[in-house]
């Protein structure tokens, strides 16, 4: 039992990180109707420079916000120079472009600061509570921030003009137009919150492992099936998406272990919890593309 | 009196192909002007010429004022309301976020909490409704919902594409009835596109016959409608 609760818990903690990078995959997807398949090494070039940052002296807690808001203009200038001469292409065009962001961030990447792992401090304090055995209080830190950030974007979207405005030029850019909207700004804004928001899941997922350019691999995958499963259009759902596909893969390694134990025959086990979250996507795919949560527009004709 | 909208020469193209071939109109301030013609006359391409949203030659004037090969948000901010074929709903919002949208780019917002208030005075409807969802209004109450968000821009000219397309003849009425209010009393001008031309020039005061893409004849609304060679060949009524 205590196993069981112990896995819950750090299913969530990694959960809340694949909600983070759902919910930059998903502010993509809605502005531009395209997934960002670079969208992870953007979290891992983003987590360098905050470890870069902390090389030169700074605060964790001045990094971030810094390393965010350069993120943010790194996302608008790739949205401004390399994607807006694409806005007719082909989806398949803006697909191949990118997988060059992907190879050229994680060259950059591997260029600038080396391939040798590199670790970066957990920003939260060690401190004990109830339940201390089961959690880390890195864990429970990713967890309050992931869930903050949803809620301050929750509130900028639908308090904000802005936030409006963005809904709306993703929604029928010709009428938001009609409204005066500069719908391409608000494309390379919806990019610009994405490389923001992936920032912050790069810089906390960066403690939890170690920092080198692979760290994103497989967890943009996590990512990607938490967006899924919660609904690609919709940012709460992304995250509860998140959080459901990090208790689901662990669940299913500790039942596989559970088993393994009781009938000495081996199923499934840690090893296969990529599987299991490709296993996810394609279920998904196949019996619910619009997610738990995805909006299916009502429409009357 | 100096023409609000003055177009010469207007040459469309859709890719390779031209669907205008030389326009020129010009509005007065104050009135209402209607576009006819058969489909593909080029009534909605000029409407989309004016707006910038498609490639065009020839000048466009608004108070004087070139407006040709600008941006069309640029346009939109200049004060031209344009109601789109289709109605353009933003289906996922609710009534009263498609109207703070078009809304957006006012500096003033007291006057913009006043034209909404003026809006729900035209289309109490929407009022009621303000909570909805856009996407599940009835065709009519879409079609309001355009006229409102092009309302809501404060625009000095509101160019509207076929507002009685699909609509059952008693909404047509009511809409008509209520461009015919917004006109006299928010002081819109008007450029109204239309293939109910028995419609259009009861509301309108000046007319232009479209086909293919050229203009063929033009006039007070009242000459249009009695000159019976007009009708017969242009309007088909």
């Amino acid at each position: 039992m205590e196993q069981l609760i112990q896995q819950v818990a750090s299913g969530l903690a990694n959960g809340a990180i694949y909600a983070c990078l759902a919910l930059a995959l998903v502010m993509i997807f809605v502005s531009t109707d395209h997934i960002n398949f670079a969208q992870g090494e953007l979290a891992m070039f983003s987590a360098y420079l905050v470890w870069q940052a902390l090389e030169w002296g700074m605060s964790f807690w001045l990094a971030l916000p810094v390393v965010a808001l350069f993120s943010f203009l790194i996302g608008v200038g790739i949205e401004r120079v390399i994607l807006r001469p694409l806005h007719h292409a082909p989806v398949l065009s803006v697909v191949v472009v990118f997988i060059g962001l992907l190879a050229i961030f994680h060259s950059l990447a591997g260029a600038i600061w080396g391939h040798t792992i590199k670790a970066i401090p957990s920003p939260f304090p060690h401190f004990t509570f109830v339940g201390s055995g089961y959690i880390g209080p890195h864990q429970i830190g990713m967890i309050v921030v992931t869930v903050m950030l949803l809620v301050a974007l929750f509130a900028f979207f639908r308090f904000t003009p802005l936030g409006l405005a963005m809904r709306a030029a993703a929604q029928n850019p010709a009428s938001a137009r009609l409204a005066g909207i500069r719908v391409d700004w608000m494309l390379a804004l919806g990019w610009g919150l994405a490389a923001a928001i992936g920032a912050v899941a790069g810089s906390l997922v960066a403690p939890a492992v170690y920092l080198e350019p692979n760290m994103m691999a497989s967890i943009l995958l996590y990512g990607f099936a938490g967006a899924l499963v919660g609904g690609i259009s919709s940012p709460g759902g992304a995250v509860a998406g998140g959080f459901i596909v990090g208790v689901l893969e662990n669940l299913i390694a500790y039942l596989g272990n559970l088993l393994e134990k009781t009938t000495g025959v081996y199923v499934i086990g840690n090893g296969e919890k990529l599987t299991v979250a490709l296993i996810i996507v394609i279920t998904v795919l196949t019996l619910k593309p619009s997610g738990l949560f995805g909006q299916v527009s009502v429409k009357r004709v | 009196m100096a023409a609000l909208l003055e177009a010469h020469g207007l040459k469309a193209f859709y890719g390779q192909t031209q669907a205008l071939h030389d326009v020129s109109f010009s509005l007065q301030p104050g009135g209402i002007t209607t576009l006819l013609g058969a489909n593909g006359a080029g009534k909605t391409t000029t409407l989309r010429c004016i707006c910038g949203m498609v490639r065009t030659e020839g000048s466009i004037k608004l108070d004087g004022q070139p407006i040709a090969g600008k941006a069309t948000e640029d346009i939109i901010r200049l004060g031209v309301g344009h109601v789109p074929e289709g109605r353009g709903t933003f289906t996922n919002l609710s009534v009263g976020e498609n109207l703070r949208v078009a809304a957006y780019t006012r500096k003033d917002k007291v006057a913009a909490e006043r034209d909404l208030g003026m809006v729900f005075d035209y289309f109490p409807i929407l009022k009621a409704r303000v909570h909805q969802q856009a996407g599940t209004l009835s065709g009519g109450e879409q079609q309001m919902l355009a006229i409102s968000r092009a309302l809501m821009l404060s625009p000095r000219l509101m160019l509207l594409d076929e507002p009685s397309f699909g609509l059952a003849p008693l909404i047509v009425q009511e809409i008509f009835r209520i461009m015919r209010r917004i006109n006299s009393e928010a002081k819109v001008s008007m450029l109204l596109v239309e293939q109910n031309a028995a419609l259009a020039l009861e509301l309108a005061d000046h007319a232009y016959v479209l086909e293919t893409g050229r203009v063929v004849m033009s006039g007070k609304a009242a000459d249009v409608k009695n000159n019976e060679a007009i009708r017969k060949s242009y309007l088909g009524y």
